[in-house]
Formats: C-alpha cells, structure tokens, sequence
C-alpha cells in the first residue's frame, strides 16, 4: 500500500474486505511540543465496518484516533501534520470548522460523559444546535430513533426526563452513543468505550456495535484484545509511536506477521 | 515457545504451553514404542508382547485426556492468541491423531495371536518393510514436532506415496498367494488388516504433519501440490 518515513508498516492483503475506503489517512504525525507522538501514519480505513486500534499505552493510538475529528486542536502545542480525508474532504484544511467536523465525526469516551441534563435533552442537544429538527414532534422522532438505535430506548422510554446522569455505566455509555448517532456521523470514534463497565455492560455495548457498523464506519481503541477480535473486521496495532501492522482481525490474531504484533498479542516481552 | 523468540510475560502461561508441548513429545514418544512393538509382535509372531502394549495404550489413552484438558483450561483461562492459539489447536488435533495410532499398533499386535498358528509367511518381509517405513515417517514428523521443523513436515506428507506403494504391492501379494492357496486365507486376513492399519497410521503421520505445518506457518499444506490422496 504506502510505506511509514519512519518504522515501514506491514500492510495485510484485502484488510478493507469488501468495504469502500471511508478515511484516507496518509502520513500524519503529530507532535507535543518538541516531543512527536505519532510517525508518519497511513492508512485506509473501511466504511461500515469496525477498525480496531490496539497497541499498548503511549503507542498513539489515541493520539491518531484524536486527529479523526481534530481534537488535538484543543491541546497547546500539538502540530499534525499530513493529509486525513473523510469521504475525500481533507478534514484539516482550514476551511473545515471543527465544530461541524465533530458532529459527522462522533466521539465516545472512557468514561460515559452524559451532559447533566435530561435523558431526553442529552440526544437532542446535538440536533437542536446543529438545527437538525423543525419541530418538537420532529425532534421527539430523533430522540427517539436515536435512543433506539443505541438499544436504550426500551429502558428510559418511560422517564425521559429523569437526568441522564441517574442512569447505569452501561446505559450512560449507550446514552452517550445515542447521543453521537442523533446528529447523524458518518464515522464513530471510540476511545476504550466499555473499560469502566461489567461484562454485560460491555456485551450490550459490543451488540450495538455490531449492529451499527450496518450503517457507521467506527473506529474503536481498545486495551482488551478479545475486544477487539470480537468487535472490529479490520486491526491496526500501533507501537511507539508507528502503524506497525495492518490486516483483517482474523489474520492478525491467527497469523501476525511482524514480531511486535505477534509478542504484543500473546503477552510476550518484546 | 521454541515458536517465539520470546517469553510470555505471564510465566505461568508460558510454562503451560511448555507442558503441552513436552506431553505431547511424550504421547509420541510412546505411541512409537506401541507402533515398534506391534510391527515386532506380528513379523516374529511373537503374541507375548501384547501385555505390555495393552497397558501402554491405556496410558496413550490417559495422556490424550490430559492434553485435552490442558487444551481446553488454556482455551478458558488463557485465551492464546497467534501462535499460542496455533500451538494450542493443533496440540489437540495431533493428540487425536496420536490416539488413534496407538489404537492401531495395539490391533497390530493383537493380530500376533492369529499368525502363531501358521507356518510363516513369505510376505511378511514386505510386512516388515511396510512397519519400517511407516515407523520412519511417524519418528520424523515427531522430531519435526519437537524442534518446531516445517520441511522435514513436508518431506513426511510428501512420502506418503512410498507408503502407498508399499501397502498396494503387499496387498497385491497376499491377494494372489490366497489365490492360489486357498490355505493362506486364514493368516492372509490377518495381514491384509496388519497392512491397512500400517497404511492408516502413515495417513496419521501426515496429518500430524498437516497440524505442525498450520501450526507453524498458519497456512495449509497445499493440496494441489503433489502429496497424499
């Protein structure tokens, strides 16, 4: 495919499947200060699919993940440099309003981060401001397809104003996904979404990410590599920094074919 | 481990995929022995070995119970991945293929018992030749397994076809001496069994050959390159 500056990555046959290419990522770096964080990435990512990024702490998994919908504008001192298209649109041109950006780039976090407001008011957020719905019955419809989208609907349907912040872990986080979908994203990112939740949590989470991949590219950084083996069709293991290796989830955790990869994943010092 | 440069960080983990390794040398190390015995017992029609190779098959049948239970505790408490996953999988196809083994060196030697009765029979030294050829191919992929070793893998899946050829040339043998004395009817199907259960065992050493190629190399002996029907 293309060759890293830095630490050349292995690039699987057919890691795209069947999918179309979503996110073109060519040779993006990113820097703190004087410290570079991430070498000369790229990358195609699928649409309608699920990419798995894993690697271990401070290998700029999530450093990469941030640059999807600029969020390492937000940091004093981050410089990314290389070309990130979405759909073709290069998403760092100057032209492009971040704001905008990250309501057809969606983003769940670690820890669920409902805003301390009504169920109701928590999805409609996104549509309202973005000016998605023209009426209340029309914004009722939003919420609650989003709601339902996000597998939630049959549980707060009956107290949608009660705060969104009395609910579980694992219903924030769906809240939160809810939340994502209601302004409709082209792509979802997200950064280790069920590490504070219960197996079941994270099942209920896992089954809705299954199901909307149907309709979202989404991009996922997990720590836990059954995780990933379960959720994504396309892995990318990155390493201090480098896109080490690329492939379809079943090749990489049958059959990595770099060393790193390979003693990463099976719990090897490396 | 020999599979990876590397140590698992977990030494427990590491160690049980060690065991696994070493209990399989084992199995094969004695499923061998079964197999020398049994060859032995029928060309000598010497029935007095069958003692000890009943009591070895009853631990070839332990051993094998054991790697699936160490299979099954790393598939739910270690979850192997790559090469740990590879290694683990084929443990158990090959445990499988060792039993079996044993299974037929033990009916080897049981036929020992039938032969005693007759004169001996000129075919078995292509008996012979046959349990010679066949106990190389299962001494080399064993060693093949032990080191971790593909070509020498290959090169048993390869020979498969003198195996072939030496089962079909005995079979063709004891056919026509039955033809033409009626009298060797009696012995004659004893052999005719000795030879297809040395036939199948070589079959089992190319499995085994099969599971150590995918095991190290996570691809499979390609079937349209020349090697066993």
């Amino acid at each position: 495919m293309f060759d890293a500056k830095i630490q050349p990555t292995v690039y699987h046959k057919n890691s795209l499947g069947s999918s179309p290419v979503k996110v073109e990522v060519r040779d993006v770096s990113v820097s703190y200060g004087d410290k570079q964080a991430l070498f000369n990435v790229s990358l195609d990512i699928p649409d309608k699919s699920v990419t798995a990024f894993i690697g271990p702490s401070g290998c700029g998994k999530s450093t990469f993940l941030r640059c999807m919908n600029r969020m390492n504008d937000t940091i004093d001192g981050a410089k990314v440099s290389g070309s990130l298209k979405i759909d073709g649109a290069e998403i760092n041109d100057r032209a492009v309003d971040p704001v905008v950006l990250r309501a057809s780039v969606g983003m769940v976090f670690q820890k669920p981060n409902p805003f301390p407001k009504s169920i109701y008011d928590n999805v409609a957020y996104g549509p309202r401001i973005h000016g998605l719905a023209a009426s209340r019955a029309e914004l009722d419809e939003v919420v609650e397809q989003s709601l339902r989208k996000a597998g939630l609907w049959a549980e707060v349907s009956d107290r949608l104003q009660d705060p969104g912040t009395g609910l579980s872990g694992g219903q924030q986080q769906r809240l939160v996904i809810a939340r994502a979908i209601a302004v409709n994203p082209e792509v979802i990112l997200m950064d280790e979404p069920c590490s504070a939740l219960d197996p079941i949590a994270t099942a209920k989470i896992e089954e809705l990410i299954d199901e909307l991949r149907e309709n979202y590219c989404i991009i996922i950084v997990t720590h836990s590599m059954q995780q990933a083996a379960r959720v994504s069709q396309m892995t990318a293991f990155f390493h201090m920094g480098s896109l080490i290796e690329v492939g379809p989830t079943e090749e990489i955790f049958t059959n990595p074919l770099e060393p790193r990869t390979q003693d990463y994943i099976t719990g090897r010092f490396g | 481990m020999a599979l990876s440069k590397h140590a698992h960080i977990v030494t427990a983990y590491g160690e049980e995929l060690d065991k696994l390794a070493d209990e399989l040398a084992r199995m094969g190390g004695l499923v061998e022995m079964q197999l020398d015995a049994a060859v032995a017992a029928v060309v000598r029609r010497d029935a007095s070995v069958i003692a000890e190779v009943r009591q070895r098959e009853v631990q070839v049948n332990a051993m094998q119970v054991d790697i699936e239970k160490r299979v099954i505790r790393l598939f739910a408490l270690r979850q192997p991945l790559a090469t740990d996953l590879r290694m683990t999988i084929s443990s158990l196809k090959i445990a499988s293929d060792l039993e079996r083994v044993g299974d037929l060196a033990k009916n080897i030697a049981y036929r020992s018992k039938g032969l005693i009765d007759f004169a001996p029979l000129a075919v078995l030294n292509s008996v012979e030749r046959l349990g010679i050829i066949v106990g190389k191919q299962l001494h080399e992929v064993l060693d093949a397994l032990s080191s971790f070793d593909v070509e020498p893998a290959i090169r048993v899946w390869r020979n498969d076809d003198e195996v072939d050829e030496h089962y079909n040339a005995l079979i063709r043998e004891m056919l026509l001496s039955m033809s033409e004395d009626p009298g060797l009817v009696g012995p004659g199907a004893h052999i005719l069994f000795v030879a297809k259960n040395l036939e199948r065992i070589g079959d089992h050493a190319t499995n085994i050959a099969e599971a150590l190629h995918y095991m190290v190399t996570a691809e499979p002996l390609d079937t349209s390159d020349h090697g066993p029907l």
